[in-house]
């Protein structure tokens, strides 16, 4: 497996625990209620930095939605309609995957509005996230020129993405938490390959 | 509009539909976008908005029918449905790797060595009824994928926790001599105490790796080493460098690493090689179109209509497109009016020029210097062909390894419904290899109703003189929930001779057994399949890997522990076929280092190769009876007389023209000594 987004298990601790003798009517519940403890104690293990990328990427993701919304309605080509509902399916799952990731730990889960920003904060200056005016040029074109500015934009988007990754692992104590480094090392991954393949996408 | 941009527009605008010709089916089907158009709010959690599509999935009355559907959850208590396999034992996981990762296997003599997120767990298989430990090995690193040869054990660590002492506290530090991002070695020939001897570190830690034993080297192994985590800082590690190649040409990007482990001094393994198997890998060959598709394009060329060379792939223009250029054209020549039939013959002369100065012009225009993966993701390497399969992000690669150390790219194949190329497997002669597509990357739901059928599935590719040729996608048939993750994942071939028959994991969507001996038409022969960990939330779960090993099928669970298999006769799959199977035995598996599968000359051999020529219909039911006659006499008797019956029938066989015939002949005459 390349990356386990969604998963609950730590690599680091190995605790300390009151085996099933606290449970004596079945060893098989000991071991279920210590898989369970495991799973709760591995969501103690992160850092504010985490917590920040996470939060910011809700919304950075939420405005490569938007954008992909635009492929049908705009009359995109086939092979960019088929791209955008990839990425659709693809962010939509790990902004649920990163809500439950903050959720799971006590933190603030984002509320997300349309248009990629929450209220009260600015997160243009997130990398690559498009200004209001690419948004609104990437709205109103249409067909082949949609085409081209949904690659083009697409691909800052996802380069800036790929830098938030970067700058996430110049933290101290990042990736102790082994779901979040997998997710983070997971979009990192995946928006290089998709940058290639839009790539040669804008090539043809 | 000039006349050279109206071509352009055209020829982009025909790429598109080449593209969306790839469109998976069911397009249509797609999840819908989430309603979040300029002003719109979207104050619910996401996770509450996709609720309904659970409802859906479960309501499609077509998938009803599978009993895969609707399973109840539990981790220990889920609800299983399984078919023409037999469950032999469900081993929970040790106390002190409960809770954590299991990740893959690799098996030596009677152990299966199972990796965790926290080390190392060995089981004793001997009675698959009922494993026993044998060793609890604790020393975290993700994803501790792991390989054997000889007495020796590797160990891959890619995650920022793993250390060198094998402590359980993790590394706090960005910049830490603490941590170890590489290969562990171990010496296992005391396998209840296996002893760590080495690590290799590398830039961008192991992912996984697979260990290449050269046919003419006795002295060495190799181990090819794939990373995809983020580059560590040259201060934790000196050399290394995250750069692009063209500001350092020393980047750990765009290269695997090679490790050569001397076999008298494995202490001494050190990095030997970093072969950039993934140079000028930039416009890549996409998969060739299915017979359907070409049969069709003869038949509109029949028809008149033009086809120009796209890729390397004829394709067929279609009208509305072939209008428009041929009014450019004319424009061009100066012309007004109809075109005459003459226009259309000099038009379709000339149209290759012209597509081929309007691709030149789009192609040109991209600087693509960057393109192309950086990493492989798993190399699947066989030895006894000289060949090894790298699936490597956005692309498939075939390689050859005849020389260890410098693995040279022979093809290359791209597909646009491929988001990840995982892992990849030959069949056993080397004339198709299989690639799995691990979309979403193993921690989502990706085999909901809703999820295309093309997409994180097999692609099944026929294999020539080193040229790939795509045949089929499969995709595990049965639709599983949003609370289970599910992709194509890791599995090996079971050796039932003459036949190509995959055991695949499919995480939380089970484990799945694929014939694709007929390279365009897999079909699904047996399933094993347990309801989500949780009924609620999406949690981390199901098979990671599950690999055919001396007549087991082991799997390893990621939450639930070891599951281990056996195959059950069917319609697809004969008893004598089983038995024929279980005559091959390893010595030790790495399923990453492909064996070739050599079948002794058995009895179960020969049943197995009689129940093949009936299925196929090339031997009358008298023959048939005749036959098994002859073999089961000659097994039980064992006399003279029998034995010679069996070497008069084998020679009589021996001079047909049908191949199968004559492998039979060939064992009867081995059996008849």
């Amino acid at each position: 497996m390349r990356y386990l987004i969604c998963v609950l298990f730590a690599a680091a601790l190995v605790l300390p625990w009151r085996v099933a003798a606290q449970d004596t009517t079945s060893a098989s519940n000991g071991l279920e209620e210590l898989y369970w403890q495991r799973q709760e104690e591995a969501r103690s293990r992160y850092v504010q930095a985490e917590v920040d990328f996470m939060t910011g990427m809700i919304s950075h993701h939420a405005q490569a939605l938007v954008m992909s919304a635009h492929a049908e309605p705009n009359g995109a080509s086939p092979a960019v309609r088929v791209l955008a509902a990839r990425i659709i399916n693809a962010q939509k799952d790990e902004i649920d995957l990163m809500q439950t990731w903050l959720a799971d730990r006590g933190e603030a889960v984002p509320v997300v509005h349309a248009g990629g920003h929450m209220p009260g904060h600015g997160h243009a200056h997130m990398p690559g996230m498009l200004s209001q005016a690419q948004l609104k040029e990437l709205e109103m074109a249409r067909g082949a020129e949609f085409d081209r500015l949904f690659l083009t934009y697409m691909i800052q988007h996802h380069q800036g993405a790929v830098t938030m990754v970067r700058e996430l692992f110049r933290h101290d104590g990042v990736g102790r938490d082994e779901e979040a480094f997998k997710l983070a090392s997971a979009i990192h991954v995946d928006q290089i390959t998709e940058i290639e393949r839009m790539e040669l996408m804008l090539g043809q | 509009m000039n006349t050279l941009s109206r071509i352009l527009s055209a020829v982009l605008l025909l790429l598109m539909v080449v593209l969306g010709a790839c469109a998976p089916r069911p397009l249509a089907e797609q999840e819908e976008p989430m309603a979040m158009d300029d002003g719109a709010m979207m104050d619910e959690p996401m996770e509450e908005a996709e609720a309904p599509m659970a409802a859906e999935v479960m309501a499609e009355p077509e998938m009803a029918a599978d009993p895969r559907v609707g399973l109840g959850a539990g981790l220990f208590d889920a609800e299983e449905a399984i078919w023409n396999l037999n469950l032999v034992s469900a081993t929970r996981p040790p106390e002190a790797f409960v809770g954590v990762t299991n990740s893959d296997l690799a098996f030596k003599d009677n152990y299966a060595i199972q990796g965790n997120y926290n080390g190392i767990v060995v089981w004793d298989v001997t009675d698959p009824a009922s494993p026993s430990l044998v060793t609890e090995y604790v020393c975290p690193a993700s994803q501790s994928d792991v390989s054997v040869y000889g007495d020796l054990m590797f160990v891959s660590g890619e995650g920022m926790g793993g250390r060198l002492d094998c402590g359980s506290e993790g590394v706090q530090e960005r910049v830490s001599h603490d941590r170890l991002r590489g290969i562990r070695i171990f010496d296992i020939s005391d396998i209840e105490n296996p002893d760590y001897v080495a690590n290799v570190q590398t830039c961008r830690g192991s992912h996984t790796h697979s260990v290449l034993k050269h046919p003419d080297d006795d002295e060495n192994v190799y181990v090819y080493v794939s990373g995809s985590a983020p580059v560590r800082p040259a201060e934790e590690l000196p050399g290394c460098s995250g750069l692009a190649p063209d500001e350092d040409p020393n980047s750990a990007l765009f290269r695997i690493e090679v490790i050569q482990v001397p076999l008298d001094d494995p202490a001494s393994a050190a990095i030997a090689s970093s072969p950039r198997i993934f140079e000028g890998l930039t416009a890549p060959p996409r998969h060739g179109q299915a017979p359907a598709d070409l049969a069709a394009i003869e038949e509109a060329k029949a028809a008149g209509a033009f086809t120009v060379n796209f890729v390397g792939q004829e394709i067929v223009l279609p009208d509305g497109y072939v209008a428009q250029m041929l009014a450019s054209y004319l424009e061009e020549q100066g012309k007004e009016g109809p075109a005459t039939a003459a226009d259309s013959a000099a038009f379709r002369e000339a149209l290759p020029d012209i597509f081929a100065e309007a691709m030149g012009a789009m192609i040109g225009s991209v600087d693509q210097e960057n393109a192309g993966p950086t990493p492989c993701h798993d190399i699947t390497l066989y030895p006894e062909i000289g060949l090894a399969g790298g699936a490597c992000e956005g692309y498939g690669l075939l390689l050859d390894i005849s020389d260890p150390l410098n693995p040279q790219r022979i093809d290359a194949v791209a597909d646009s419904n491929f988001a990840y190329w995982h892992s990849a497997t030959f069949n056993n002669d080397g004339s198709k290899i299989l690639f799995t597509d691990e979309w979403g990357g193993g921690g989502a739901p990706k085999c909901r109703a809703s999820d295309p059928y093309e997409w994180g599935a097999n692609a099944i590719f026929t294999l020539q003189d080193g040229k790939m040729e795509f045949k089929s996608y499969y995709k595990l048939p049965a639709a599983q929930t949003p609370q289970e993750n599910c992709v194509a994942h890791n599995g090996s071939l079971i050796p039932v001779p003459d036949r190509d028959i995959f055991v695949q994991s499919w995480y939380q969507g089970g484990i799945s057994i694929s014939d694709w001996t007929d390279a365009s038409n897999p079909v699904e022969i047996a399933y094993h399949d347990r309801g989500p960990v949780d009924a609620e939330t999406m949690r981390m779960g199901g098979s990671w890997s599950v690999y055919w090993y001396n007549g087991l099928i082991v799997s390893s669970e990621i939450a639930r522990g070891l599951d281990i298999f056996e195959l059950v006769p069917s319609e697809y799959l004969t008893e004598n076929e089983i038995a024929a199977a279980n005559t091959v035995q390893l010595d030790y598996l790495n399923a990453q280092g492909q064996p070739t599968y050599v079948w002794p000359h058995t009895f179960a051999l020969a049943h197995a190769y009689v129940d093949q020529l009936e299925r196929a219909g090339d031997l009358s039911a008298e023959s048939i009876e005749r036959v098994r006659g002859t073999l089961t006499n000659a097994e039980s008797a064992a006399d003279a007389d029998s034995m010679e019956e069996l070497r008069s029938m084998g020679s009589t066989f021996m001079e047909g023209a049908n191949d199968k015939l004559r492998k039979l002949a060939e064992v009867m005459t081995a059996l008849a000594g």
